[in-house]
């Protein structure tokens, strides 16, 4: 089945992205891919989809689609956004099918900065070295998605309930990170200034980073050669304005990096909204790994939780169908309301 | 053999730092430790990344960790010598003509230079592609003479368009994008070092040597 959305409308950071494009560091050419892992995993898992397939990625500004021929089952994941399909308010993170004529609109919610949603099937888009995902700045892969353009979708399904995903842990406390690769830049007060002051995420954020309101970390010198480096990583510039380094970030730069958010913590990181107050603390490296193993196995486990929801929902069995409501129920009662 | 210096990159990287100035010895180790690991990759390392006086490794830390990237790669430093050097060369037409250099007045200035000084010390000078980075198809060549170095500004500045050739300090790049650079903007080139619908897309590869050529403005607006 071949079916055609149009898109009515879409925030400035939409973009098609996938795992990323892989192998090409050396080249410049950064991974990309989408800002929160989790999200896009559980947009797999809950379509039964290949992980690592292109999905949209959604930022403030939303999307709103209308499906204009065949039919889709979708699911949206991330973050804190508001959906609604055919004027019914879905949970922000859900399943759903758009059939012709249908109507998906996707809005901010109180928090967060990213979402994505994913549609089953085969999302029709260019590729570059081999994946769908958007490198914003240099306009390659998927692209970026504005009001007017359609999306189609190949082979696509539609045998998918309408419900709430069961909603993934929540992780609070500061960010961890690890210090350096090249905290010899900065004096001693400039590193006790990162791990003990207050900071905000600014308004300037988009793919590539966000931008931290705080103190100024000046840097001694300026005067480094260009080193490689890798998204998490905290660079700060000849004002001392620290950067989080996100997906599209730069593969090499010469301005210092401080200290880097471990990989377990960055998802999180980048999903605070604007003017939300942030500190971090210093974790050597064998712990940052055992949080990214820890982390790992968790989001394993809740992404089985993701996938079973769509197998007892299916539409053959009405005893499954029963179980997956009972589940979904459940799930509702933790969330502490309905959704639909 | 050079010991390296080694830095983690959060949870996901190790980086070997084999010097703090540039030197194509060094370069030449670096080169010869990144073929070394491209041949026989440790386990969970899925990239390597060259760069002037660095090679950062990237891991997997589901696969392996830190300490055994670090030791790999310091036990692979101490086998793998050094490559003689090698490369391609490349000559790069190059229009100095005002309005595809904003840069060149103020930094010949800063340089107790005229225009037409700085214009022939670039011309006369090779340069060496040391590393890719920043942006894709973003080669970094080394090799700008002493009487042409500059420190980067401090803030990066307005956006500039492909093919632009700039410099900063002993480092001159031509770029492949639209974006705003702290580097000093002193030419134009039409010559792509990043062809989209190649299935090679980088002209350049990391030990590769360039000289550019002075171009007439009717040949770089005829596109050549």
């Amino acid at each position: 089945m071949r079916t055609v959305l149009a898109i009515e409308a879409a925030g400035p950071l939409t973009t098609i992205q996938d795992e990323g494009r892989l192998g090409h560091l050396r080249h410049g050419v950064t991974r990309s891919g989408p800002i929160d892992r989790m999200a896009f995993s559980a947009v797999h898992a809950a379509l039964g989809t290949p992980p690592g397939g292109a999905v949209v990625e959604l930022s403030h500004g939303g999307i709103a689609l209308r499906c204009l021929e065949g039919t889709a089952a979708f699911a949206l994941a991330g973050g804190d956004f508001t959906a609604q399909l055919d004027g019914v308010r879905l949970g922000s993170w859900a399943t759903g099918v758009l059939h012709v004529g249908s109507r998906l609109v996707v809005r901010d919610g109180p928090c967060s900065n990213w979402a994505c949603l994913g549609f089953a099937g085969d999302l029709d888009c260019n590729r570059w070295l081999g994946s769908a995902a958007t490198l914003a700045l240099a306009g390659l892969g998927g692209g970026r998605l504005v009001a007017g353009d359609r999306l189609v979708i190949e082979a696509g399904a539609a045998d998918m309930a309408t419900r709430a995903l069961p909603p993934p842990a929540v992780t609070t406390g500061p960010i961890r990170v690890v210090i350096g690769p090249q905290a010899h830049f900065f004096a001693p007060e400039a590193l006790s200034a990162l791990l003990a002051d207050i900071f905000h995420a600014a308004p300037a954020f988009d793919r590539m980073g966000m931008v931290l309101d705080g103190p100024a970390l000046v840097p001694l010198s300026v005067t480094m050669l260009s080193a490689p480096l890798l998204r998490g990583a905290i660079q700060v510039n000849g004002a001392g304005t620290p950067t989080v380094l996100l997906a599209d970030h730069q593969t090499t730069a010469g301005y210092p990096r401080i200290a880097t958010v471990i990989s377990a913590d960055l998802d999180r990181a980048a999903q605070l909204r604007p003017g939300t107050p942030l500190r971090f603390v210093a974790v050597t490296v064998a712990e940052a790994i055992a949080a990214a193993r820890s982390a790992a196995a968790a989001q394993a486990g809740w992404l089985r939780q993701v996938a079973a929801g769509r197998l007892l929902v299916g539409p053959d069995s009405l005893a499954d169908r029963l179980a997956g409501a009972n589940l979904i129920d459940g799930v509702i009662d933790a969330l502490g309301g309905g959704t639909r | 053999v050079i010991d390296p210096i080694v830095y983690h990159v959060g949870d996901t990287g190790v980086l070997l730092e084999f010097g703090t100035a540039i030197d194509p010895a060094v370069f030449d180790a670096i080169l010869a430790l990144d073929a070394a690991l491209a041949a026989d990759p440790p386990p969970g390392v899925t990239e390597t990344v060259p760069a002037y006086v660095t090679l950062l490794l990237v891991y997997d830390p589901l696969v392996t960790d830190a300490a055994a990237v670090a030791a790999e790669a310091l036990r692979r430093v101490r086998t793998a010598g050094a490559a003689a050097s090698s490369g391609r060369d490349h000559l790069v037409p190059i229009c100095f003509d005002a309005d595809l250099a904003p840069d060149l007045a103020d930094a010949a200035a800063r340089l107790g230079l005229n225009a037409d000084a700085v214009i022939d010390a670039h011309l006369a000078a090779e340069y060496r592609v040391y590393m890719y980075g920043f942006a894709p198809g973003y080669a970094y060549m080394d090799g700008v003479p002493p009487a042409l170095h500059l420190p980067r500004k401090a803030v990066p500045v307005r956006s500039r368009p492909v093919g632009t050739v700039m410099i900063a300090g002993g480092q001159c790049l031509i770029t492949t994008l639209p974006m705003p650079t702290g580097w000093w903007v002193i030419g134009q080139t039409r010559v792509p070092v990043l062809r989209l619908d190649d299935p090679q897309p980088f002209l350049f590869q990391p030990g590769d040597r360039v000289r550019f050529a002075r171009q007439s403005r009717a040949s770089f607006d005829a596109g050549h």
